[in-house]
Parts: C-alpha cells; structure tokens; sequence
C-alpha cells in the first residue's frame, strides 16, 4: 500500500474555482495526495470542504462547468486527466475510474429499465454485445445482492427502495472493472441497517475487484471502519492526512481533535456537554489570509491569522496543515481520548 | 391493558393506542378507499415530566407521524393523546389552541420551516402574537431576550432567514418554540440537516434550555449516538410500532428486542480500533411497506429469531419484561431473550444457547 513507484492516481495541487457574484469561490486549493492499487482512502469533512468538488474533478466533471477553473494535475496512472483531450477522457470515465452517487433516488435516470442503465457501459466500455451484456448484468446484480435479478431486469428504478437503488448504482460503478471507484456519501441517504449492507459491500467488492474506493463522507464513523487511510478536508484544503488508526487515535490538526470530540460515541461513557468547534465555516469567497481555520481554533496564534501553513509531515505517513501539530503531539498520551 | 404506561412517576403526556392510518384512495370524482399506509399502528407510551424520550428508528417507521400525532398536527385515527390528563385528540379550535400553547415543536429543516419572507423577529414574535401575548412593546422585548437566550445577536432581529447560517436559523426555530413558553417541545430531527462541527452545539443548547426551563422533549431522531447522548429513556420504533423501550443505559447496555440488538450493533463507530474489535450484525432485506405490513410482528420478516407459526401469525403486544423496561417480542422469556450476533458473513443469527453478546 501506498509504495513508492506503485501510485494509482496522483493530485498535484489541484485547485478548483468557481466565478460567483460574491466573487471568486475557491473550491479546492492547493489539493495533493497520492493513491496507492486497491487501497481504501477516507476523504472527510463538512459541507463545502470541497470534497466533493474534488471527486468531480477527478472524474472529470467540473471541466462541464461554464465558470469553473481548474489547475494543478490529476495523473490517472501516469496520465494527466486534466490535459487529456475529452475523447481519452471519456474512454477512462466509466471504465476506469467509476463514480457512485449520494443520492440513488435522482442519479439513476428514471425513464429508463434497470437492463438500459446496466449495459450501457458494459456495451460502450467493453464491447460486449447486447446479450452479453444482459447476461452479465443479471450476474452483477446478483453479486451486489438484489434477489432474482434476472427477473428485475425490465424494472425501472422507482420500483426498487433506497437500499436496492443504491446497490444497482454500486453494479453500474462495478460493471466495468474500474481501477478507481469514488463514493460521494454512499449510504448518507440511506437508513442504519442498509448503511451497514452498503458498506460491507462495498469493501467486499473493493477487494474482489482489486478497486481503490475513495470514499467521500461526513462521517467520521463511516470511514474509521472501512479506509486504511485519511484525507480530512477543511475549506478547500486538506488540514491532515494519514493511517486511519493513527489519525482517529492521535489527530494532528485542531480541526479533527474538534471534530471527533464533537461527535458522541456508543462506545464511550456519556459525556454532559459534548466539545464544540466554535463559529461557523468560513466563506469560501472571502478566506482569512492565514489559516482558514483560525476564527475557529483553540490553538490560534498571531502566526495563524497572518500566514497559512502548509501541509508538512508530522509523523510517519502523516501530514498536517498546522503551525501548532508539535503541540498536539506532545499531548497525545495526555489530552486526546484513545 | 399492558403497556408503557406506569401509574407512577410524574407523566406530562400519555399516548395510549395511538393510530395514525393514511388512506389510500382511487378515482377522481367518487374516490374510494382501497387501502391504508399504516403510519402508526398502536402505539402506547410515556412522557415523563422533564425527562428527555428518544425516538428511534430507521425512515418510514413513523416516528415523524407520531411526533406530529401528539401536537394534533395530524389528526389520529384512533386512541388518546393525554397531555396533562387531558386527551388532546377530541378538542378542536380555542381549546385546542389554548393546550398548543403548552406544547412546541422544533423541526427537521432549518431552511424550510422559516418563512423567508418574514423577518426573524416577526417569525420569534408571531407565536406570541397568535396566542395573544403580551403588548406589542412586551412582545418585541420578549423576541430580544428570546434571541440573547438561543446566543442570536438581538440586533439582527430585522433581518431574514437567508442571511443566516443552518445553524443560526436551527436557533431561531428554537427561540421560536420557546416564545409561548411550553412544557413540552417535540424536537423532530433538529440536527440531522446540520453541519457535524454544528450539531454539538445545538445540541449543547437544546440541554441548557432543558436545565434552564424545565423543559420535556420528545427528541425524534435516526442518529442513535445522538440519542443516547441526550435521553434520559429511549423508545425504538419499527414499521409504526414501539418494540422496546427502556432507560438509556439499559436499552444500549443490554437490548434484548433483536431489531434493537441488530440497529445498536451496526451504528458506526468513529474509531477504527473498536470498529475491527466489532462485528455489526447485518440484517437482510429492506424494511417492508406499512401499506401492507407484515402479519404478526412486523420484523419477523428480518428478524434471525423469528419462529414459524408464533412469531407470523401474533402480534407481540409491548410488555413491562423488566421493571421499566418495556419490549415487544414473543421470544423474550422471564429468564431470557434471543441474543443475535454476527454469523457467517455478518448476517444475523441466534446465539446458541442463550450466551450474552
């Protein structure tokens, strides 16, 4: 995992901006990280973080966006997707790297039969024929768990609850043997019980295949039991990164320390008041010229609000963007919960 | 009648075989009744005076109905809604709206209970104006205090909804509920539409005014962490019915209706060592349509324990099974209950021989 040489796809500084009458709304900025073949990497943070324009970026969405402007470098197995002309894109997008949506009520197109929406890709990407695909289709479902698949293959989407949606969308990522598979909220629409069918599957069939899943998510419970490693994301940014059981045990940002004290946890005893993080997300027209996380950090120095500071190795495999992480080290047996 | 009512203890609002049944019509001109959504099918509870009640269960198994239910949003089918002693569900009109007054609600989204073309401080002040409240200087300094209590700058009250934060607006649903001064406040997933490093602190708020006004709180929510944090009891609820209800402790420390068993074991943890030391216990299968819910009890149909012949033909009716501590399942005995694991591949199945889990 994560070896040297061995990098599925790497983001160079990917910055991404949006023309808004506020102003220029700066998305991403700055966003690099490497993934490894096949690793499970946890991209997390709140609404607006950019995570999600993240993920559209990598499989080349926000390029369709009229006000949109992107730089920086997303190599997909050497291979800059951004400076690929749109043909060679289209060919990776849906075969190569696959996307799985939040929300399976809207993203699948409800005029068309399961069998339409199945072979699609099968037949664009890989050539099969009709047949074929069908055949492999009805397999495919029956991988993800929906029951007498071959029966369901006419219906269309409003015939199949939530949980069932979402695990024909999770077949079509699949279908095409994608290297790379992103999961924008894959089960925040979806009920305690499904979550957990969701998640299993998704691990399960990362491994079958051989997948990287980049599992995009707010919460922090989602992705402690299913990614090797974490990417926590914080107005356009990413604050830190590193090994998930490092990382939840021993954060090196302010910013996670709040996070994860914000949330109550079954397994620990119950606290009276639950730790805050104070104020509210920055406006991501108009960032502080330090840290965008000063206004709202307990660490906060005059350093902080003056300068932003950039994301620097702290540990093995770990990085975070702070001027106060020697600090959250030195405390770690002391303050952080384990 | 068995039920989840005690005669002690200090109740502030009792739901006796409260039935919400939506019906299902066809034609355009003579419509007729062709079938039910049974939102809510039975259920009998209750609310004690300054506890917190938590309300869980998945979407669609009718905590929001029951919620609405109880403050006569939603006229019942059938059963009592005593608040008080007093049963809600047969006034109508003045005396209704004088017994609403009591009686508040806090809602799911922050975006769409506000009226956006109203000002914050005419949206504080309307309930006031409503139940005929105080004078128009009275009421304005009321919406000021209102807002300083909720930790809303006072000034901003001649500004609208959409120049605040999901948060902000989250507290001036709640200065809102708290205008009339209530007893009792039903919070129906008021955190779930809010950013994570947001809900702590309304959810450190809403505790504060619990303390500070003696306030009872029905709190309806999906997050089951969240849930246990702020409830002093716990009912979970399944397709329109309560199969467990139990002191907060206990209901998370020792579960014994298998659907809660399965619902607490597949709660992420944020933590991946306990998440490797676990194994959730996966339960097959949707949750089936109250349209036409399953015979008997409703979970057979997911439940690893379920028994042919007892579990698909009787309804398990919610019985006291330990004292204060209330479930709905034919497999719970005087001695024991169906401890459910983590089988081959996750899916649940029954303990042998009864070892705790």
């Amino acid at each position: 995992m994560g070896a040297v040489g061995n990098t599925l796809l790497r983001l160079t500084d990917l910055t991404v901006d949006f023309a808004s009458q506020e102003g220029t709304v700066h998305a991403v900025d700055r966003v690099t990280f490497e993934v490894a073949p096949g690793e499970l990497v946890g991209l997390v943070g709140e609404s607006g973080c950019g995570k999600s324009v993240t993920a559209s970026a990598i499989i080349g969405l926000t390029g369709m966006v009229p006000n949109a402007t992107v730089s920086g470098s997303i190599e997909f197995i050497g291979r800059d997707l951004l400076t690929m002309a749109e043909s060679d894109v289209r060919a990776i997008r849906g075969r190569d790297i696959s996307m799985i949506f939040q929300d399976p009520v809207t993203s699948l197109n409800p005029v068309l039969n399961i069998e339409r929406l199945m072979t699609e890709g099968l037949e664009l990407h890989l050539g099969l024929s009709h047949a074929d695909a069908v055949t492999r289709s009805i397999e495919l479902l029956g991988e993800v768990g929906i029951p007498k698949a071959a029966n369901r293959i006419k219906d269309y989407p409003h015939q199949f609850s939530g949980g069932m949606r979402q695990r024909v969308m999770i077949a079509i990522a699949i279908s095409c043997n994608p290297k790379l598979l992103l999961a924008d909220e894959p089960t925040t629409a979806l009920d305690v019980t499904i979550q957990a069918q969701i998640l299993r599957l998704l691990k399960k069939l990362a491994r079958e295949h051989e997948a990287a899943v980049i599992v995009i998510t707010h919460d922090l419970g989602v992705v402690a039991g299913m990614c090797q490693r974490i990417l926590v994301m914080y107005a356009g940014r990413i604050v830190e990164s590193g090994p998930a059981k490092p990382l939840f045990a021993h954060p090196h940002h302010p910013y996670t320390v709040g996070l994860l004290k914000s949330v109550p946890r079954l397994n620990e005893p119950r606290a009276e008041t639950l730790q805050t993080i104070a104020g509210l997300p920055p406006d991501l027209a108009n960032l502080p010229p330090g840290c965008a996380f000063a206004p709202r950090c307990y660490l906060a120095t005059d350093e902080c609000w003056a300068t932003g500071p950039e994301l620097a190795v702290t540990d093995q495999g770990r990085r975070s963007a702070c001027f106060h992480s020697d600090q959250l080290r030195e405390d770690e047996s002391a303050e952080v919960p384990a | 009648m068995n039920s989840a009512t005690t005669t002690g203890g200090d109740t502030l609002v009792r739901i006796e075989d409260l039935r919400v049944h939506f019906p299902i019509t066809s034609g355009v001109v003579f419509q007729r009744k062709v079938g039910a959504v049974y939102a809510v099918d039975g259920l009998t509870f209750d609310v004690r005076r300054g506890e917190t009640l938590g309300l869980v269960g998945e979407s669609g198994c009718g905590k929001s109905t029951t919620g609405r239910a109880i403050l006569q949003l939603i006229r019942p089918t059938a059963g009592r809604v005593l608040y008080e002693g007093g049963d809600l569900a047969n006034l109508k009109g003045r005396r209704l709206r004088e017994q609403r007054k009591r009686m508040q609600m806090i809602f799911q989204d922050p975006y769409a209970s506000l009226n956006s073309r109203m000002t914050i401080g005419d949206i504080i002040g309307e309930p006031l104006l409503v139940h005929k409240m105080g004078t128009k200087s009275g009421r304005k300094a009321k919406v000021r205090e209102l807002l300083e209590t909720v930790g809303i700058n006072p000034n901003t009250l001649n500004r609208y909804p959409h120049e605040f934060s999901g948060g902000q607006r989250q507290r001036i649903g709640i200065a809102r509920a708290l205008a009339v001064e209530p007893n009792f406040i039903v919070c129906d997933e008021p955190i779930s539409a809010l950013d994570v490093s947001i809900r702590a602190q309304i959810i450190n708020l809403l505790r504060q005014l619990q303390r500070e006004f003696g306030l009872t709180y029905l709190f309806i929510a999906h997050d089951l962490s969240v849930v246990r944090h702020i409830s002093d009891r716990v009912a979970v609820m399944y397709l329109g019915r309560v199969v467990e209800l139990a002191e907060n402790a206990v209901l998370y420390e020792a579960p014994m209706h298998p659907y809660t068993q399965a619902l607490l074991s597949a709660v992420p943890i944020p933590d991946p060592e306990a998440e490797e030391r676990r194994r959730p216990v996966v339960l097959t299968g949707d949750v089936p349509s109250p349209v036409e819910p399953p015979s008997g009890c409703h979970f057979h149909t997911r439940c690893p324990a379920a028994q042919e012949g007892l579990c698909d033909v009787d309804d398990p009716p919610l019985l006291e099974v330990r004292p204060n501590h209330w479930a709905a399942c034919h497999l719970i005995t005087g001695s024991d209950y169906p401890h459910i694991r983590a089988g081959e591949d996750d899916l649940a199945v029954v303990a042998e021989g009864g070892e705790s889990t």
